[in-house]
């Protein structure tokens, strides 16, 4: 049909695709290009505060699917994305290919996050934070005294990723490794979400009455939220372990477990696009906030010690401006910039 | 009309908290293809009633078939796969979902795929999606939606979201619907569309309908048969003329002889 204006579908199945204009996945291709780019144009550094970021989303995207999506608030995030880290690294310590070990990790952490989800059937909101946050405490412990796997306070060092004889050891490399892993995770959320199971979570979320009558098993909904999501936490713990080589108990403090929740609070609960955005923000502001120390430390080096104590505090300060301005988060914002460019420039 | 077996058989039914009765021996039946309405003064037992049937709540006593099969014996969740759905009477959308996902939620005991499936969105998810999708449409049609099919529930106005409730009910392809105040807070003309769905409900859909309402307009107007209920027993039950002549509802459910109140 030629001369149309606007979007029209001849089946369900073109409407429910994830980007389903040509404009959408034209852009989404000039994206995905710049992405691929990247190592070639940025400096190793920047490309290892990629490869963060890319771990980061996983693990954010995976926490949405949990509290924004299914609306059950878990304070144990970072702990799951340990049990992760834990199993691949031992996996792979044992030999095994690192695939199978990142599936291991997120079996593992699916597992775990199933166990500590069990109360999620009783508690409700604040009541079950409390009750992840056990979790986490429980899981740290494990951490730290199970010396035998997880090496206690000394850590665990772990081999490079490695795939078929190829070794991602160095950034760049290891970018694009990342790169497919974030992506194919996103792909599995974005699927989950327009499914009857992701339906089924956000019905639990915004009324589990109805939800129930409406055939929601309400029990195997939440495990399932908690299961897929723990799973992808696991993935991304998996992937931190291999990245970094070496991993240690006080890296999955409650600290992560806030900063995951951050993330998403500031990324759009329940949106995926939003966990990336999250992710990328709160990955980026300390990078920022480096950079404009270091500047001003040049401009006026006597203060240079009191700049590195500020940033922290800058640190909170934007946070807490952000949930002050936008407590939608960053998706909403960027559903209202394309609002108004949908109509522009008769935007009455 | 020839006896038919009721659809729906509440027997005995007797419901307390903490030694308060909230129903006290419920009996009734709704016979297949009919619309059956509750009435009673507030605090009667109404909504009580329907959260037994609907499975919110769990009678101390006494038994309740769907078709002959007994609905006790299941938890609520399962209830929805004999033919049973329900709306409340505080609107219960999930009011972040866009109105063709709250429905399509209303048929989430129709779809089977796995979680697998869900993760991939490959052949059997895809496709069970669109057919399904086609199914609601229907009700979309049926109930004038269209414009707000892509816009999140919560945003729609009263008297639209109550239409969606009714949506979604009426997308689990139920045998039986349970309706709690579905006119409750609308003008004259939106309770008159609304009677009018309901209407077609159970002669188009030939789904059965157990309504609550206070409307007694519409009570007398749409119902085939008028179950009253009073302090959590039932006080009469019958056709609507003749619970509109019976002198012990009048004097209990309006205290006065004023009788002409049944009238419109």
């Amino acid at each position: 049909m030629r001369g149309h204006c606007g979007l029209f579908f001849e089946s369900y199945r073109a409407e429910a695709a994830v980007f389903p204009s040509t404009f959408q996945r034209v852009c989404l291709g000039l994206f995905v290009a710049a992405l691929l780019a990247c190592p070639f144009m940025l400096s190793s550094y920047y490309v290892s505060v990629m490869n963060l970021i890319f771990i980061a989303v996983i693990g954010a995207v995976s926490l949405n699917l949990l509290t924004g999506v299914c609306g059950q608030i878990s304070l144990g995030h970072g702990a799951f994305i340990g049990v992760g880290a834990y199993a691949a690294a031992q996996a792979s310590l044992h030999g095994a290919p690192f695939l199978a070990a990142l599936v291991l990790g997120g079996f593992a952490a699916a597992l775990a996050g199933m166990v500590f989800g069990v109360p999620s059937l009783r508690l409700k909101g604040i009541y079950l934070a409390i009750a992840t946050l056990a979790a986490q405490l429980i899981l740290e412990y494990v951490f730290l005294h199970w010396e035998s796997v997880t090496g206690g306070s000394r850590g665990l060092v772990v081999n490079a990723p490695q795939i078929l004889g190829y070794s991602f050891d160095t950034e760049r490399k290891t970018f694009y490794l990342l790169l497919a892993v974030t992506s194919l995770c996103l792909l599995c959320v974005t699927n989950v979400l327009r499914s009857r199971h992701g339906r089924a979570f956000v019905s639990i979320r915004d009324f589990y009455l109805s939800a129930e009558i409406a055939g929601v098993n309400l029990f195997s909904s939440k495990l399932a939220a908690f299961g897929l999501s723990s799973f992808l936490a696991g993935v991304a713990g998996g992937l931190w372990a291999h990245y970094t080589m070496f991993i240690s108990a006080e890296q999955f403090g409650i600290g992560l477990s806030v900063s995951y929740l951050a993330m998403i609070i500031i990324g759009g609960l329940g949106s995926v696009s939003g966990s990336v955005m999250g992710a990328a923000f709160m990955t980026l502001l300390p990078e920022f906030l480096n950079a404009g120390s270091s500047a001003l430390s040049g401009v006026l080096p006597d203060i240079s010690g009191s700049i590195v104590a500020l940033r922290e505090g800058v640190f909170g300060l934007v946070l807490v401006l952000f949930l002050v301005f936008e407590p939608e988060g960053l998706a909403n914002r960027w559903r209202l910039i394309k609002a108004y460019w949908k109509l522009y420039p008769f935007s009455h | 009309m020839a006896a038919m077996t009721p659809l729906l058989e509440v027997k005995g039914v007797t419901l307390t908290f903490k030694g308060i009765a909230a129903l006290t021996d419920v009996a009734f039946s709704v016979e297949k293809g009919r619309i059956v309405s509750l009435i009673g003064p507030n605090g009667a037992g109404k909504t009580s009633i329907l959260n037994c049937i609907s499975g919110r709540y769990t009678p101390d006593c006494g038994e309740i078939y769907l078709d002959g099969r007994n609905l006790l014996a299941l938890p609520a969740h399962k209830r929805t796969g004999l033919g049973l759905s329900r709306t409340f009477q505080n609107i219960a959308l999930f009011k972040g979902l866009s109105v063709l996902d709250n429905l399509m939620v209303g048929r989430h005991h129709l779809i089977h795929y796995g979680l697998l499936s869900s993760i991939l969105y490959f052949g059997r998810a895809a496709a069970d999606e669109s057919v399904h999708r086609g199914r609601v449409e229907e009700v979309i049609d049926f109930l004038n939606l269209s414009p707000y099919r892509h816009l999140a529930a919560g945003s729609l106005p009263y008297g639209v979201q109550k239409r969606v409730e009714l949506g979604r009910a009426l997308a689990a392809e139920p045998k039986l619907i349970l309706l709690d105040e579905p006119m409750a807070g609308m003008n004259l003309e939106e309770t008159e569309d609304m009677a009018r769905y309901i209407l077609d409900i159970c002669e188009e859909w030939g789904a059965t309908v157990l309504l609550i309402e206070h409307d007694m307009g519409v009570v007398m107007d749409i119902s085939d048969k008028v179950v009253v209920l009073d302090f959590g027993s039932v006080l009469a039950q019958g056709r609507p003329e003749e619970i509109s002549s019976n002198t012990d509802v009048v004097a209990a459910y309006l205290g006065t002889e004023d009788a002409t109140f049944f009238g419109r």
